[in-house]
């Protein structure tokens, strides 16, 4: 049966990919190198991570040239609007705020979101026993608009321009708790030398209202068949064994 | 606490891209500065409130604040220009956005600078080189224009000071110059201060070289000059 | 163009700009109280004096302000006896952070136009104020610093309006001044054209009145300098 789906999806894709291959021979894509383990910048100043390998992925699905220009998460929705590049991959959840401006593909992946103390504080996650305490999110996410719709009138929100100077100010005690995707905080921060003084606390939260339906690829609103041919090659990775194999690379279970 | 962790390379590679932004934007800067010198000094009022306008709207808003407006807004006039044109899309990369955001900046103040030069030129020489028969252009490039460069030696030195030390203010748009790959390297090491104090000691590398090299500068042109 | 996300933010960018202002207010305060002895020691004649001040001038003038307040707002959390003594308190907040970088930068201008204009002081004020019979001190009290500052005016000013524009940098440290109430707009409703031209707006206005004020404060104490009218 899984044999089957695949071969449909490969012809099906080998088909749309004739017709697309002429339109798009090359993809620029925006990430942006600050959220590791999905996307960090190395020591030579290559980009590694999830969204980086995925990003390669289903460019080679899509019979594309991958050209990946890194940029900073606040600027990363208006830059594709200005045409510095045709897609977003950058663990960008689908969300209705966000599809007001751009559009999405089907989710590439999908973690909840907690909250994470320092070890020893005894923080606990409710409106009266965080009151008065710091919380630091990345500007602008997800995690952003629940702590402020949420939380805001009780907590103190710091907000960072990228998830790793959140973690920097974490290990220098500027904040009392961190509010990311569970996955992110988990691989980038907890699970590092720099994190093992931090611990979740909390439930995982993925409200749709706040949290969207996942990560997904982000076109600009008249380009929506490169979305869909998107959604097509992620279909494609999933069923061919691709995804699961950059899954691995990472994380002990499937993120999907 | 100097163990670099083999990230040295790394920010080494942002000194060349630090250095290359100035001393390309120090290009732009004298062209708009001579050009804006000029118009100041010109009879033609269109020309002389233009200048203005130029250097009043740079001295008023902050560097930074310029270049984002230049690197976003900048992308997005330009794109329906081209649209309008039917041209294919032009990429403003956070290099050039850096580069032209900050040779914009000191290009007025160079205006300033070469406006005081030219006017510190004494009359009696430019007189001298008419009744010499040159040409208005001729007496620009071999009279006024050598005098003026030694008249505004120091503002230029000092222009070209402040204009390295703005370079950092590419890492903020995204490019990864010195500043922001001292970033990277110190969230990785959790040795900030390591990282960004190595790149203060390679900021003062480039200002003590420049200031050797204005120096020699400053002794060449004024050779024939007599001190006190 | 999207100009009604400004007017439903405006809110922010006022609460911006009191930030801007306070920030730039206290540290060119804090920045002039320090470079007075700064400067004062750089006159010395003794070299091993001098050292100090020179070192601090040639370092503060020498780097960029960025990578000074990213050495004492990134930077201090390095140090663990930074991070487990008192003085925490002070670097655990971005705002001080800023403020003392923007001070300690400042100060080092300062400090450089005081004492380049100490220097050009006509040596005919130093005989005259001798002759007095003044002591060193009501010397430089009475006669020799007010006189400094009349003339470092048009040079503090023009470094007044740098600091203005230097404090923009807050807006990088999670601070929301003026420029951080732009990344905000922009980052919610990425309208980035609209969102930092607005902040250029009130900066541009700013400078403008602390370049109207010096021009009042240079009218007053440059009097005897002005043309006299005939």
């Amino acid at each position: 049966m899984k044999k089957l789906i695949t071969l449909t999806l490969l012809v099906l894709f080998t088909f749309t990919s004739n017709v697309s291959a002429n339109e798009w021979d090359k993809i620029r894509i925006g990430v942006e190198g600050a959220y590791p383990p999905f996307s960090s910048i190395e020591k030579d100043g290559t980009l590694k991570g999830f969204d980086i390998d995925i990003a390669r992925a289903l460019c080679e699905e899509i019979g594309a040239e991958c050209v990946l220009v890194p940029q900073d998460w606040d600027g990363i929705i208006p830059a594709l609007l200005a045409r510095k590049y045709d897609a977003i991959i950058a663990s960008m959840s689908i969300t209705e705020e966000r599809k007001k401006k751009v559009a999405f593909s089907e989710k590439y992946y999908n973690t909840p979101a907690k909250f994470a103390r320092k070890k020893g504080s005894g923080i606990i996650i409710s409106k009266a026993g965080m009151k008065g305490k710091t919380v630091g999110v990345q500007r602008a996410t997800i995690h952003d608009n629940f702590i402020t719709a949420e939380f805001g009138d009780s907590v103190n929100i710091k907000r960072y321009g990228t998830q790793d100077e959140a973690y920097l100010d974490a290990i220098a005690g500027r904040i009392d708790l961190l509010l990311a995707d569970s996955i992110a905080m988990d691989e980038g921060f907890l699970k590092t030398d720099k994190g093992k003084g931090w611990e979740f606390v909390g439930p995982g939260y993925s409200d749709p209202k706040y949290f969207g339906v996942g990560a997904g690829i982000a076109v600009r609103k008249n380009e929506r068949e490169l979305a869909k041919l998107f959604s097509l090659a992620i279909k494609v990775i999933r069923a061919n064994g691709v995804y699961h194999r950059i899954n691995g690379k990472y994380f002990a279970f499937d993120v999907y | 606490m100097f163990d670099l962790h083999g990230y040295f390379p790394m920010i080494l590679q942002g000194m060349i891209l630090t250095i290359e932004v100035a001393l390309l934007s120090l290009l732009i800067a004298i062209i708009l500065g001579l050009i804006g010198a000029l118009s100041k000094l010109s009879k033609s009022q269109i020309a002389r409130s233009s200048a203005n306008i130029y250097t009043t709207l740079i001295r008023g808003i902050p560097d930074l604040v310029l270049m984002t407006i230049i690197y976003y807004g900048g992308q997005i006039q330009l794109n329906n220009i081209g649209d309008f044109f039917g041209w294919d899309y032009i990429d403003i990369s956070p290099f050039i956005a850096g580069t032209l955001t900050i040779g914009f900046i000191f290009g007025a103040y160079m205006t300033e600078t070469f406006r005081g030069g030219i006017l510190a030129v004494s009359k009696g020489e430019i007189e001298a080189a008419h009744a010499f028969g040159m040409n208005r252009w001729k007496v620009f490039v071999h009279i006024t224009m050598p005098l003026m460069v030694r008249h505004s030696l120091p503002g230029f030195g000092n222009n070209w000071m402040v204009l390295s030390k703005s370079t950092a203010l590419v890492s903020v748009i995204g490019l990864h110059d010195m500043v922001y790959n001292a970033g990277v390297a110190g969230g990785a090491t959790r040795q900030p201060f390591t990282f960004y104090l190595v790149v203060a000691m390679l900021f003062l590398v480039i200002t003590g070289v420049s200031d050797f090299g204005l120096r020699w500068a400053n002794r060449r042109f004024s050779v024939g000059v007599r001190r006190a | 163009m999207d100009y009604e996300v400004i007017f439903t933010n405006i809110h922010l960018y006022i609460e911006g700009l009191w930030v801007t202002i306070q920030l730039v207010f206290l540290s060119l305060v804090c920045g002039f109280v320090l470079a007075l002895p700064i400067a004062l020691l750089a006159i010395c004649r003794s070299p091993w004096i001098q050292i100090f001040p020179k070192t601090y001038i040639y370092f503060f003038r020498g780097t960029p302000l960025l990578v000074q307040m990213f050495l004492i707002y990134h930077g201090m959390g390095q140090f663990e006896f930074v991070r487990e003594s008192v003085i925490w308190i002070v670097f655990k907040e971005a705002y001080w952070c800023a403020l003392i970088a923007f001070a300690l930068n400042t100060a080092g201008y300062t400090a450089e136009i005081l004492r380049g204009t100490i220097e050009q002081t006509p040596f005919g004020d130093f005989e005259a104020a001798r002759a007095c019979g003044m002591s060193k001190s009501t010397m430089y009290r009475r006669i020799i610093l007010p006189g400094t500052f009349r003339r470092a005016l048009p040079a503090y000013g023009n470094e007044t309006i740098f600091m203005l524009h230097g404090s923009a940098l807050a807006g990088v440290v999670t601070i929301v001044d003026l420029f951080g109430a732009a990344k905000v707009v922009n980052s919610r409703h990425f309208v980035p054209f609209e969102s930092f031209i607005t902040a250029g707006f009130f900066y541009f206005c700013l400078t403008f009145i602390i370049v109207s004020l010096f021009k009042k404060l240079e009218f007053r104490w440059n009097a005897h300098l002005r043309p006299r009218k005939v």
